[in-house]
This record gives C-alpha cells, sequence and structure tokens, in this order.
C-alpha cells in the first residue's frame, strides 16, 4: 500500500516540481509568475495534439521520447520513499537506477541524431558529455551511502539520516546529489532550460523536432527525472524511514518543496556557467565525493 | 572531538579548494580561511591544564595567518595589478586530482608509520600532509610568483598542523619562532614580488628564463 501511495505520488506530483520553481524564479525576478500547475496544462495540450514528424527520421525517431520516458519511470520504481522501501529492491540496484538514466537519456539522444539535424547532434553530443562525466559522480555518491549503511539496496541505504550529530564528511553527499540534480536535469549553472538560441542549448536543442505526444512524453519523463533526483537528495539528508508515517510523508514533502526552492533560489542567483567550466563543477563535486568516501572508509 | 574533526575535514576542503579555484583574489581570501580554521586547532588539541598556552598560541595564529598574512597579500595583489587569472601548467582538474591523491597517500603513509599511540588525533595527519602536498602543488603548478608565496604559506600551515599535537610539552615557543620565520619570509616575498613585478611588468616566474648576463 505504502509503495503504491509512494509511486502515486512520484508520477502525479513530479510535474509540480518545475512550477514551484518557475514560481520561486517569478517572485524572485518581480514577476506574477506562469500558473504553478502550468506543467500539467502543458501536458494535457501536448497530449491532444498532432505530432508533425520530419520524412528524413526513421523508426529510433519515433520510438526515442517513450524508451526514454518507460526507462526514467523504471528508475523510479527502485526507488525507496518516506513509507517503506521501493517497489523492486535488490543488492545493487543502484547500479540498475543509474544505468535506466543512462538509457533514458541513450533513447533522447539517439532520436535527436536521427533527425540529421546539426544542431540537435551538436546538443546530444554536449550532453553525452555532460552525462558521463557526471555519471562517476552518482556512483560515488551510491558507494557513500553504502559505506554509510552498510547497505547495497537502495531501500537500504536511504532515508536512514546522517549516522552521529557531525558527521561532516556525510553531509558532502547531499550538495553533491544536488549538484548532479542541477546537471542530469539541465538547470542553470550547466544548462538554461528557458534558452532558445541553439548554440547554447543543451538538452532543450536535441529535443527541437519532437511535437505533439512524442513531446508530452519528454516533458513528463524530465519531472518524473527531477523528482528522482529531488526524493535522492531529501532522502540522502533527512532520516524518513524512522519517523511515523504521517510525519515521514510531511517531512519527505516539505523537503522536495525545499529542494525545488533551492533550485528556484540558485537559477536567480546565478548565471550559467561557460561551458568549459561546467567539466570543473562536475570535477570538483567528484573531488568532494571522493573525499567524503575515503573519510568513511578510513572511519 | 567530532567539532575538531570537522575543522580538520574543513581543512582538507580548503586544500582542495586551493587547487580548485581560478582567481588570485578567492586564494588569498582562501589562506584567511585556512588561517581562521588553523587557529582552533590549537584550542581544540589543548589537554586540561594548558588553555593558557593554547589561548596564546590560537590567538598568534589568528593574528598572523588569519589576519596578517591574508592582508598582506590582498595588499600586494591590489598594489601589483595583476591579471587576476591564475595560468597553470598543470590543469585545474588534473590539480585536483593530484590533490585527491595526496589525500590518499597521506591516509596510507598514516597507517605505515610507526607513531607513538596518542600522539596525533585521528586525522590530523592526513590533514596536515595533504596542506603540505596542496602547497608544493601550488608552487610547481601555477605561473605567478603571488600563486607561490600561497603555496608556501599552505605548506607551512601543514608543518605548523603537525607541530600542534607536540605544543603542550612547552614548544609553543618554538611554533611562535616558526610563525615568525614565516612572517618574515612573506615580508620578504612582498618586496621580492614587488622587484619582479617592477623588472618583468608581470610576476609570471616564466620569463625569468629571459635572464641574460
Amino acid at each position: 500500500m505504502n509503495t503504491l501511495a509512494q509511486l502515486l505520488a512520484a508520477f502525479v506530483l513530479a510535474p509540480l516540481l518545475s512550477g514551484i520553481i518557475n514560481r520561486v524564479k517569478a517572485r524572485i525576478g518581480g514577476r506574477a509568475g506562469r500558473p504553478i500547475l502550468q506543467t500539467y496544462y502543458d501536458l494535457a495540450k501536448l497530449v491532444r495534439k498532432g505530432a508533425v514528424i520530419s520524412r528524413t527520421t526513421s523508426w529510433v525517431f519515433a520510438t526515442g521520447p517513450a524508451v526514454s520516458l518507460a526507462a526514467t519511470a523504471a528508475a523510479l520504481l527502485l526507488l525507496p520513499g518516506p513509507g517503506g522501501p521501493a517497489a523492486i529492491g535488490f543488492s545493487g540496484d543502484f547500479m540498475l537506477m543509474a544505468y535506466c538514466l543512462g538509457l533514458s537519456r541513450l533513447g533522447l539522444i539517439l532520436a535527436a541524431l536521427d533527425t540529421g539535424s546539426s544542431f540537435e547532434g551538436m546538443g546530444a553530443s554536449r550532453e553525452a558529455a555532460f552525462a558521463a562525466l557526471a555519471e562517476p559522480v552518482l556512483f560515488l555518491c551510491f558507494l557513500c551511502l553504502a559505506t554509510d549503511t552498510s547497505g547495497l539496496s537502495l531501500s537500504a541505504m536511504l532515508g536512514t539520516g546522517t549516522d552521529g550529530a557531525m558527521a561532516p564528511q556525510r553531509l558532502f553527499v547531499p550538495a553533491i546529489l544536488f549538484v548532479l540534480l542541477l546537471t542530469e536535469n539541465s538547470r542553470i549553472p550547466v544548462d538554461d532550460p528557458n534558452t532558445h538560441l541553439e548554440l547554447t542549448m543543451i538538452h532543450e536543442v536535441m529535443v527541437l523536432d519532437h511535437s505533439g505526444p512524442d513531446m508530452a512524453c519528454i516533458v513528463y519523463g524530465a519531472s518524473l527525472k527531477l523528482w528522482l533526483f529531488g526524493a535522492l537528495t531529501t532522502l540522502s539528508v533527512l532520516p524518513v524511514r524512522q519517523m511515523p508515517p504521517l510525519s515521514a510523508w510531511g517531512t519527505f514533502l516539505g523537503g522536495m518543496f525545499a529542494v525545488a526552492v533551492a533550485v528556484g533560489l540558485v537559477e536567480s542567483g546565478m548565471a550559467r556557467l561557460r561551458m568549459e567550466r561546467v567539466p570543473r563543477l562536475l570535477g570538483a563535486a567528484g573531488a568532494l565525493a571522493a573525499l567524503s568516501l575515503v573519510l568513511m572508509v578510513w572511519r | 572531538m567530532e567539532l575538531f574533526e570537522s575543522v580538520l575535514v574543513a581543512l582538507i576542503c580548503v586544500n582542495l579548494a586551493y587547487l580548485a579555484f581560478t582567481r588570485l583574489r578567492t586564494l588569498a581570501r582562501l589562506t584567511a580561511v585556512q588561517g581562521i580554521l588553523l587557529a582552533w586547532v590549537p584550542l581544540l588539541c589543548a589537554g586540561p591544564g594548558d588553555h593558557g598556552h593554547a589561548l596564546l598560541l590560537a590567538l598568534a595564529v589568528l593574528a598572523i595567518k588569519g589576519i596578517g598574512f591574508p592582508w598582506l597579500l590582498a595588499r600586494t595583489l591590489s598594489r601589483l595589478e595583476v591579471n587576476p587569472v591564475i595560468e597553470p601548467y598543470l590543469g585545474f582538474n588534473l590539480s585536483l586530482v593530484a590533490g585527491v591523491a595526496g589525500l590518499l597517500f597521506s591516509l596510507w603513509l598514516e597507517t605505515r608509520l610507526p607513531f607513538p599511540p596518542g600522539l596525533f588525533p585521528p586525522l590530523l595527519f592526513p590533514a596536515a600532509l595533504t596542506s603540505i602536498f596542496t602547497g608544493l602543488t601550488l608552487v610547481v603548478a601555477r605561473h605567478k610568483a603571488l600563486t607561490q608565496v600561497i603555496g608556501y604559506l599552505a605548506a607551512e600551515n601543514g608543518i605548523f598542523l603537525l607541530g600542534t599535537p607536540l605544543s603542550g610539552q612547552g614548544s609553543v615557543w618554538l611554533e611562535l619562532s616558526v610563525l615568525l620565520d614565516v612572517f618574515v619570509a612573506v615580508f620578504v616575498m612582498g618586496i621580492a614580488l614587488h622587484h619582479i613585478s617592477k623588472t618583468f611588468e608581470s610576476i609570471d616566474v616564466g620569463r625569468f628564463c629571459s635572464l641574460r648576463d
């Protein structure tokens, strides 16, 4: 029952996160902002529309968004929640989660390359390059969590909170996961979700040719991915699994809200980094993750 | 004890940050952060009974390393009108990897060296050695003379950290004399930097290669 509630919450509430981020950005910029449920309206509109498909594309272009959404949803099945363990959990499932996310990315990259557009190829290349740098950092974070909790499944690793009052090395993990959230979801220091200049775009330029239900799959998949990384960040720091159910849910949803507000604040407060600086950001996150892992093993 | 470990972890982070940042001004500020963190170490390291010594040492460290040196560096930086971006021989990402490798090496070395039990609190030796390695990396892997002064300071901070557990045994004067030596060295380097900058219109040490008899 709890597992079902967790999945339902993820699938229903995920598009709300981008609404909160946009609202925070608008308020800080002194604007009223678009409705907080705008992503739901967009999804409803896209699903009703027909798709325009270029004649140069093959079946890869049509299947890419569906594969991407399915892989992200499969990754969500492995994520534990405040109520209990994940729907599917086994020793080493964090590898499957990382590669589900990889498969999701691969689907979109292949679809982008299939269009034959040079811009989309450029975006795909950038997305692949940054993801290749982000993946080792994600694994280092999972290793830190596994070392700290002596569990090899995500259900054992997440939601147990930090061990001890002052565990400095353990506090790095949520910060690194937050940096990964910004990177993997194409948020501001890495990519600008609102940009319309093809030369500087990364994620958005890959999906330029998609329309209608395909685009809905991509937008919804992006929301699910944002929820997944938000939940990873929240669960790596909050001990929700040791709380009574109701307060656990409250704390978890509060944590997700805080993550969305933090993303909004970061996006309002800083400009995007130059492309060449992004590897340095991820390198620093990786160094911090390595430091965290070393200190945990050393203990 | 956990506060002490947090201070040491923060010191290691500052060391890694030395290798990752690209602006001279940020590096000068980092020396202030490292100095302030170092001032905590004698206080947290002191056993019962020698709080007087520890307090004296902490105040001296705060005054010299936390306020004095960073002020001197900032003053030199503003007078020299140098390019604020650090030019590395070894790239920033590689430097970071070198820093983490230094940390791993010092953790390994701690298990191999036969220390008297209880001499060093946990994590102090690796933190100190990482600081020395970072300093050396800054000295050899960056173009500008000012970064080399900062590297020298970082290395000296590591040596100071190694000496702190011994300061309770009456060697506080030794520490103070080391501090004074470093103070003079940085002072002299400030003057030398000024001369280098006047002669070569830059503080890039690579230009020394053009010197002739």
